[in-house]
């Protein structure tokens, strides 16, 4: 610390840093550090078996494998309502604004228990569905999707949706104007221009969906090696008394979680200078 | 004829993702009557849940506000090694399941935790009690604040504080002087969602609770005890109450954004 | 044990005033002059009974110590229970959904390892059985366990690893299907017919009578009681097996906790009375078998007779825990969703 200096003309340089690196460290790294250290006091090989479990593993790729498609699908939605929303000029468009950040602010319990009363076998949806189509969307893994969809579709929204504002229409114009279709136009212009948002908001939401728990508890159905999530095969883990096995869960989640979003900075990087350009 | 189905393709997404299930409590709450509905919000269980839930954010919230303000004040206005590994940081609780939030606080202060026994050989209680649920809710809404301010902060750049630093004005007073009313609507639409989320955390907070019904049930847990109970009136009636401070909030939001963006314009 | 464990790097100020405060939230909230509190953590079907018990024998207390007293309850799966109390949470008493979950608590010396020993009939005041809940007028005809497999039924039954219930279900279902000679096929191809696990007994009857799954619900007989009750006497029956299990749920005093909180007069006091006529006569109100036959035979009509075996078939919950519901027992080999 000695000797270095921010560059900065502006007092509370030591205050804040410290005020930060307490708050940071008392309330995720200290408790992070715990979980880190957990798995491994039985041994590295019972840590590795804990993991390796065809339950945990079943339990793994479908809370990944659904948050992936879950971000995935919110990208195309998020777009369309994020388009909508900057480009258009409708009555209740300012309703339909507020209620993208409802994901955000609804309990995940509450979204839980509505999901499930609308997409169960006898509800106003699943009802319809089940008998015309026969279609079940509660207690499969659907379900699960239907809930993460939910939870992350705001992020892809709200982060493409600035981008899109500062993106000038003179832009398509000018393409228009030179002989391209609206969807060249859309495909050369406007598309590049938004992959670096569109790429964070699929982070994001990916980010918030593999973690999830209260909504999707509640619609999953938690049947071993088919709809149980990750999170929930920790808490039954902390059922069984197995600590250590719970803590292995949670870190290879959180060690898979950030490989993903590693993946996803890196794409980023590359697209950033292509999409200056 | 694209335009028309795009913003009707957009507004369906919408309605049946977002607005269907929000219908669906209130219609289920509703479904014996409003007296049922109020008769389930004002038992004892359901006040002790809905003051509990209040005194938790009360605690929470501030506590984020302060750390949240730090971090973007010193990730925003000064350069210093290691920063972009301290964002990262700051957002980290946004990537941990709310399950594990609650976890690392049973593994670091449960009676077979790191700093159990000496908390027991002490008399003191942290899971299972107001200390665990508000450590639980201060972590998953950790970064509530400091993330809609830093990008903010940045973007205002440092140049106002430094003219007032020059003109001898003190580290407080130029906060609250100048960096304060220009970052003052972000910072309540932060509070805003960070306060939200509070009151509705469910996953984190039900591994640290012990559902104790009166003592350390939450409003979300108190949902969860009722549709146990096959109360489902009730639990949808809380439910609905959850849903309706989640739209107070979102309004509150919509609110704020506007005036932003008018003294955005003002100032342009 | 006390002080000597706080290592050294944790006296670092930062976290000191991190602990002050944790400790000043910690401190309980005054209770009112002369009033005493019990906690019961108990499992999820019990809520009903207690909360009457609660009322009664809180009167009860007042009358013979003029103490006034408050007994709050916790509700879950049982194993949920037991990880709380295991973790800190401060249970006067326990009264679980079976003996292998106060147990793993007497494991970590919180309860005496002679618990089951200190009330009458090894600590269970009330019984339970295991029955099928179906639809009205029972339109896939099932009699009997045997019936449960056949290809193309729906069972409900929640999660052996989590719910204490699913392992009397699972244990109720071995038993019959010992008699008939091959128990893991039969009892493979019974949750092979199972759409949905839940972790607790309570939800899967939430997921059977409110959400309308499945053709039979395998359930507690006083929770199959509580359903038709809650959810409309015409919408489902009670069908008996040939042969169950009797289920045994156990109370517990927190010896740790009752000592330090100087209340373990109230808490045996409160486990006692459940063996008292009066309780015997709630718990059958609330379709618990009662222990004392007189009042059993009271409730003749609500309890028919059956052919139940005990746990003692099974050689006690620890043997049954690790040869069935232990990671690699038996559940696990013959659990294969989506085949």
């Amino acid at each position: 610390m000695t000797g270095w200096r921010p560059r900065s003309a502006l007092p509370g340089f030591g205050l804040s840093l410290g005020v930060t690196l307490l708050w940071l460290s008392a309330i995720v790294l200290l408790p992070l550090a715990a979980l880190a250290l957990r798995p491994w006091e039985l041994g590295v090989a019972s840590a590795w078996e804990s993991v390796t479990q065809p339950r945990v593993l079943a339990a793994l790729r479908l809370s990944f494998g659904a948050a992936l498609a879950a971000a995935a699908l919110d990208v195309p939605l998020g777009l369309l309502i994020a388009w909508v929303l900057v480009r258009y000029r409708f009555p209740g468009r300012r309703l339909a604004d507020a209620m993208v950040d409802l994901p955000f602010a609804l309990p995940t319990a509450v979204a839980g228990v509505a999901l499930t009363a609308l997409y169960a076998p006898n509800g106003w949806v699943g009802e319809p569905l089940g008998a015309s189509l026969g279609w079940r969307i509660a207690f499969t893994p659907w379900g699960v999707l239907i809930a993460l969809v939910f939870v992350g579709l705001p992020f892809v929204v709200r982060t493409v949706e600035p981008v899109l504002r500062d993106l000038p229409a003179e832009a398509e114009e000018a393409a228009a104007t030179l002989g391209a279709t609206r969807a060249q136009a859309l495909r050369r212009v406007v598309l590049p221009a938004l992959a670096p948002a569109l790429l964070t908001g699929f982070g994001l939401a990916f980010a918030r969906a593999v973690g999830e728990y209260g909504s999707v508890i509640f619609i999953a159905g938690n049947l071993p090696m088919l709809t149980e999530i990750a999170p929930l095969l920790i808490v039954i883990r902390l059922e069984e008394f197995d600590y250590a096995g719970a803590a292995a869960v949670g870190l290879a989640m959180l060690v898979l979680a950030f490989g993903v979003l590693l993946a996803v900075n890196a794409a980023q990087r590359r697209l950033r200078p292509w999409a200056r350009a | 004829m694209a335009r028309r189905l795009a913003l009707l393709a957009a507004l369906l997404v919408l309605a049946v993702l977002f607005l269907l299930p929000l219908v669906a409590v209130f219609a289920e709450a509703l479904r014996r009557g409003w007296d049922v509905a109020l008769a389930a919000i004002a038992e004892p269980d359901a006040l002790a849940a809905i003051s509990l839930t209040l005194l938790v954010a009360a605690i929470a919230v501030p506590v984020n506000l302060l750390g949240g303000v730090a971090a973007a004040w010193c990730i925003a206005k000064f350069d210093f090694p290691g920063k972009r590994l301290l964002v990262t940081l700051v957002e980290l609780p946004f990537a941990v399941s709310p399950v594990i939030s609650g976890l690392v606080w049973v593994l670091l202060f449960g009676a077979h935790g790191w700093l159990g026994p000496w908390l027991q050989a002490h008399g003191l209680r942290i899971v299972f009690a107001l200390p665990g649920l508000v450590l639980a809710t201060v972590f998953v809404t950790f970064p509530f604040v400091a993330r809609t301010l830093i990008p903010l902060m940045q973007d205002q750049g440092r140049e106002e504080e430094e003219a007032a630093a020059t003109l001898g004005a003190g580290g407080l007073q130029t906060f609250f002087r100048v960096t304060l009313p220009n970052i003052r609507w972000a910072l309540l639409s932060g509070v805003l969602l960070c306060n939200a989320r509070a009151m509705g955390e469910f996953g984190a907070v039900s591994v640290v609770s012990g559902h104790v019904r009166g003592q350390t049930n939450t409003m979300p847990l108190h949902v969860e005890i009722l549709y146990n109970e096959y109360q489902f009136a009730g639990a949808f009636a809380v439910a609905a109450l959850l849903a309706l401070l989640a739209l107070v909030t979102l309004g509150a939001k919509a609110l704020l954004e506007r005036l932003a963006g008018r003294q955005a314009g003002a100032a342009g | 044990m006390t002080g000597a464990r706080t290592d050294p790097s944790f006296a670092a100020p930062a976290r000191r005033a991190l602990l002050a405060g944790a400790a000043a939230l910690a401190l309980p909230v005054p209770a009112r002059a002369q009033e005493a509190t019990l906690l019961n953590v108990s499992y999820d079907p019990t809520r009903e009974f207690y909360r009457d018990y609660n009322a009664a024998f809180a009167t009860q207390w007042r009358a013979r110590s003029g103490q006034a007293l408050r007994v709050n309850t916790s509700h879950g799966g049982s194993g949920r229970q037991a990880r709380s109390v295991i973790d800190g949470l401060e249970a006067d008493v326990v009264t679980l959904a079976l003996a292998y979950d106060i147990d793993s608590i007497a494991d970590r010396g919180l309860i005496a390892a002679d618990w089951q020993a200190r009330l009458p009939q090894d600590s269970a005041p009330y019984t339970s059985t295991i029955v099928f809940l179906v639809r009205k007028g029972n339109p896939k005809g099932l009699r009997d366990w045997g019936d449960l497999a056949k290809p193309g039924l729906q069972v409900i039954t929640p999660n052996p690893k989590t719910s204490g219930g699913a392992r009397w279900n699972y244990l109720a279902a071995w038993a019959w299907a010992q008699r008939q000679g091959n128990p893991e096929e039969f009892v493979a191809r019974l949750y092979r017919n199972v759409p949905v696990l839940d972790t607790g007994a309570r939800g899967s009857t939430t997921t059977f009578a409110q959400r309308g799954l499945g053709d039979v619900l395998l359930a507690w007989e006083n929770e199959a009681h509580l359903a038709l009750k809650e959810f409309g006497e015409g919408r489902f029956d009670i069908v008996a097996p040939s042969l169950s299990i009797l289920a045994e749920p156990p109370v517990a005093v927190v010896d740790r906790v009752v000592d330090r909180r100087g209340t373990r007069a109230v808490a045996e006091a409160y486990l006692q009375g459940l063996y008292a006529p009066e309780a015997q006569r709630l718990a059958a109100r609330h379709f618990y078998r009662p222990r004392d036959a007189a009042i059993l035979a009271e409730h003749a009509a609500t309890f028919p007779s059956l052919d139940l075996v005990t746990i003692a078939a099974f050689g006690g919950w620890r043997e049954a825990q690790k040869t069935h519901f232990a990671d690699g027992g038996a559940f696990d080999r013959l659990y294969r969703p989506g085949r």
